[in-house]
């Protein structure tokens, strides 16, 4: 019963660091577009070099 | 409810469009203008080759900057500095996109909005907490006891405490603000199973007691927020249409200030004040024309299809589209006291007519919470009373408190709703207000107007029969000399044939067009002009115009084209089993000629304003639901007071403000889906309240019973949560 000891830390840490991630998706508007982010995978746009411009930025908001 | 009427009051005060647009130049001054975004809206769009066709072709255009398409709202935000939506529009319409100008000012609200994203946080919060507490409950329920057991209660209270004050605090501030208009609504008997739970299971785990329900405290805040969230969804979207809808066409005339044009804003206008129509423009204020002819087209004010031809001394109405010659107007009343105004007046009339509509939702709220509540202090009372153990009391009065919670009840609308407007939006239907679905559900007549709804206002030649090769030619050089619509419904027709060598082409406003052809005078235009006789220009009801040629008058007849779908969507209400009806404001012939394409048995013709909305008022009291599908300023009153409305997107604000529904295409055809579409969403809305009931009958004599455990709660709750949401997910 002792591995419970890491285990359980363990186990909350790795939920902890989900939902971190949830939320830096959240404050990145990664939930703004979910289709037309589906959509966008499937262009062949941009497949061979990266978009021009600024890291981060591609468009108005 | 309340401050849906407030809304409606300002919109409709007097002159929506007044009243918006200072409004609206303001905050696009202040948000959108200066980094010059256009948001456009893209019923169409569907697919990745979508997404990428539109930027491509935005980005090719000189002067913009950066392009991107939002699929999941259909819309197109542009970066272009010193381009407005009208350079932009016609680019996408070339290449197969039908865009409408949006208000940058709505969707800066939208970006902004904090709400939806702070209700996902906690979403995210509580399903965190939610599921490691499940992993360590697993091990209680799989008989852990004594020290063990202990140590995982006091693991899952240390999560579930925050999160519970955390995740749960829009359901306390909500009961909070219940409480103190002393109304019950369904997040008192929500906060307080929230409360009593976790106080109980703080209590029992400090005193080693066998039953904690964390586990379960976290489910229900999870469950319930991800159907606020999804009701939250529906109404963002409804909110966002109908201030997407209110489009940010700043209304300005030019007036002439000591014979200087000087743009102005409509609602400085002042009676006696001189202003200038141009042709393609609408008339901003009611006045007497002084100098100058043209031609009118009212269809938006009275449903006539075919326009006026008007000259100096006659009476414009703000509205009116201005189409051949410039005009000089003296205005006799501005804003408030236009007869534009006069006609929304009636708007605020009618909708305080409908009433208040109380959704399914609310009416099952309003039964629920007494209910609960009676219910958990009866079995604290019972249970204390026959064995006098305050503990054991309330470990009951949680438990049923806990098992009843409206778990399935706060997801079973939502998710219908989310369901069936998404599956509408796909098809170009946008809803603006949540009951309305249920409301189209229970409508039995279907009302239309004829221009501009069932047909698209823009006239079609009959047949070119009576013009030889000859004429054809004369007639399509001459055609393609005016903006007049059934110059250009004409020249539309002959396309394709090679255009006569016509000198001297001169239009004369409110006639037509004339020109020299082969040393010979030719005319195109009114039957009076180009020299047709009196008797022929008598039997031309539908619109017509004459081809004067070597001093004979060829006939051409129009037909107002009928909308895509129509027959298709007039077809499927019928086979629904509702009745159709056409009410129009245009003249017989050209209403009955409609009718009998579409097979509508009853129509109406010269049906003014005030005749529509008492027609679907006598429909009411005769017992009938009526939805109406209508575009123009005369279908307003009409469309407010019946049970559901619906208005095409081409309609004029202030009937779309008035609509329940918009159809943001072209075709007529989704209007019938979506009956079948409601009437199926009404259908699953029933049947979750039945599943979620059964589920309560079944589990709440086991909780007053005092047989409940944390398992059995959790249980309860997600199955039903579950079976809600897939039943919802079958609208079809």
């Amino acid at each position: 019963m002792e591995v419970l000891v890491f285990l359980i830390p363990v186990s909350l840490g790795l939920g902890g660091l989900g939902l971190l991630a949830f939320l830096w998706a959240l404050r990145n508007r990664q939930y703004e577009d979910p289709k037309g982010d589906a959509e966008r995978i499937l262009s062949t746009e941009w497949d061979d070099r990266p978009r021009p411009g600024k890291p981060g930025s591609d468009g108005p908001q | 409810m309340a401050d849906i009427g407030a809304d409606f009051d300002t919109r409709f005060s007097a002159c929506p469009a007044c009243d918006a647009a200072p409004l609206a130049e303001r905050i696009a001054g202040r948000a959108g203008a200066d980094r010059g975004d256009v948001i456009l809206s893209l019923p169409t769009a569907h697919c990745a080759a979508c997404i990428t066709d539109v930027e491509r072709a935005l980005i090719a255009h000189p002067g913009v900057r950066a392009a991107r398409v939002n699929l999941s709202l259909r819309r197109v935000a542009i970066e272009a500095p010193g381009l407005s939506a009208d350079d932009l529009i016609p680019l996408l319409d070339r290449i197969g996109y039908p865009a409408h100008e949006l208000d940058p000012a709505a969707l800066t609200a939208t970006t902004a909005d904090r709400q939806g994203r702070d209700i996902l946080m906690r979403i995210g919060v509580s399903g965190f907490a939610m599921m490691n507490i499940m992993i360590l409950s697993v091990a209680v329920w799989s008989g852990a006891d004594a020290a063990t057991r202990d140590m995982f209660h006091w693991i899952s209270g240390a999560i579930a405490l925050p999160t519970v004050a955390f995740a749960g605090q829009p359901f306390f501030a909500s009961a909070w603000r219940a409480l103190r208009a002393r109304r019950l609504g369904m997040d008192v008997p929500i906060s307080l199973a929230l409360i009593l739970t976790s106080a109980i299971s703080v209590f029992e785990t400090v005193h080693s007691g066998p039953h904690a329900y964390f586990d379960g405290v976290v489910m229900l805040c999870f469950f319930l927020l991800v159907g606020r969230y999804l009701d939250y969804r529906t109404r963002a979207v409804a909110r966002s249409a109908a201030e997407e809808l209110t489009a940010l066409e700043v209304p300005r005339a030019i007036a002439l200030v000591d014979g200087v044009e000087t743009p102005v804003a409509v609602v400085d206008l002042a009676p006696a004040d001189l202003i200038l129509i141009r042709p393609g423009a609408r008339v901003p204020a009611d006045g007497v024309i002084e100098t100058g002819s043209s031609d009118i087209d009212r269809s938006l004010l009275t449903g006539e299809s075919v326009p006026v031809a008007v000259g100096p001394g006659e009476m414009l109405s703000a509205g009116e589209v201005n189409l051949t010659g410039p005009l000089t107007l003296r205005v006799t009343a501005a804003g408030r006291d236009s007869a534009l105004a006069r006609l929304t007046a009636l708007v605020a009339a009618a909708e305080s007519a409908r009433g208040r509509y109380t959704s399914v939702a609310d009416r099952a709220s309003r039964a629920y919470a007494p209910v609960v509540h009676l219910l958990a202090l009866a079995s604290l009372a019972g249970w204390l009373l026959t064995t006098g153990d305050a503990r054991l009391a309330l470990n009951v009065a949680a438990a049923v408190l806990i098992i009843t919670c409206p778990c399935a009840l706060g997801l079973a609308v939502p998710a219908v709703v989310t369901a069936a407007s998404g599956r509408l939006f796909r098809r170009g239907l946008l809803i603006k207000d949540g009951t309305a679905l249920e409301r189209l559900a229970d409508c039995d007549t279907v009302v239309f107007d004829k221009t501009g709804t069932l047909t698209m206002g823009t006239p079609q030649v009959v047949t070119l029969d009576g013009l030889d090769a000859r004429a054809r030619a004369v007639a399509l050089t001459l055609a393609r000399a005016s903006g007049h619509p059934l110059s250009r419904a004409l020249a539309a027709a002959l396309d394709g044939t090679a255009p006569a060598d016509v000198s001297d082409l001169r239009e004369v406003p409110g006639f037509g067009v004339e020109g020299t052809w082969q040393g010979r005078p030719v005319r195109l235009g009114r039957g009076d002009w180009t020299g047709a006789a009196a008797d022929d220009v008598a039997a031309a009801p539908g619109g017509a115009t004459w081809l004067g040629l070597d001093g004979a008058a060829l006939r051409v007849d129009f037909t107002d084209r009928l909308r895509p779908g129509a027959a298709a969507c007039v077809a499927g209400l019928k086979a629904r089993g509702l009745r159709v009806m056409l009410l129009s404001g245009d003249g017989p012939a050209a209403v009955a000629d409609i009718a009998r394409r579409l097979g509508i048995a009853e129509w109406r013709a010269q049906a003014t304003p005030q005749d529509k909305a008492a027609a679907v008022a006598d429909l009411a009291g005769q017992g009938a639901r009526v939805l109406m599908v209508g575009d123009g300023l005369n279908d307003t009153a009409a469309l407010a007071g019946a049970h559901a409305s619906i208005s095409p997107a081409s309609a004029l604000d202030a009937a779309r403000v008035a609509s329940d529904m918009v159809l943001m295409g072209v075709d007529l055809a989704p209007v019938a889906e979506a009956v079948g579409v409601a009437r199926s969403a009404a259908r699953r809305i029933r049947e979750n309240f039945a599943l979620s009931i059964l589920y309560n009958i079944v589990a709440v004599p086991f909780a007053v019973a005092g047989l409940a455990t944390p398992l059995m709660a959790a249980l309860a709750m997600s199955l039903s949560s579950v079976s809600v949401t897939l039943n919802a997910l079958r609208v079809r």
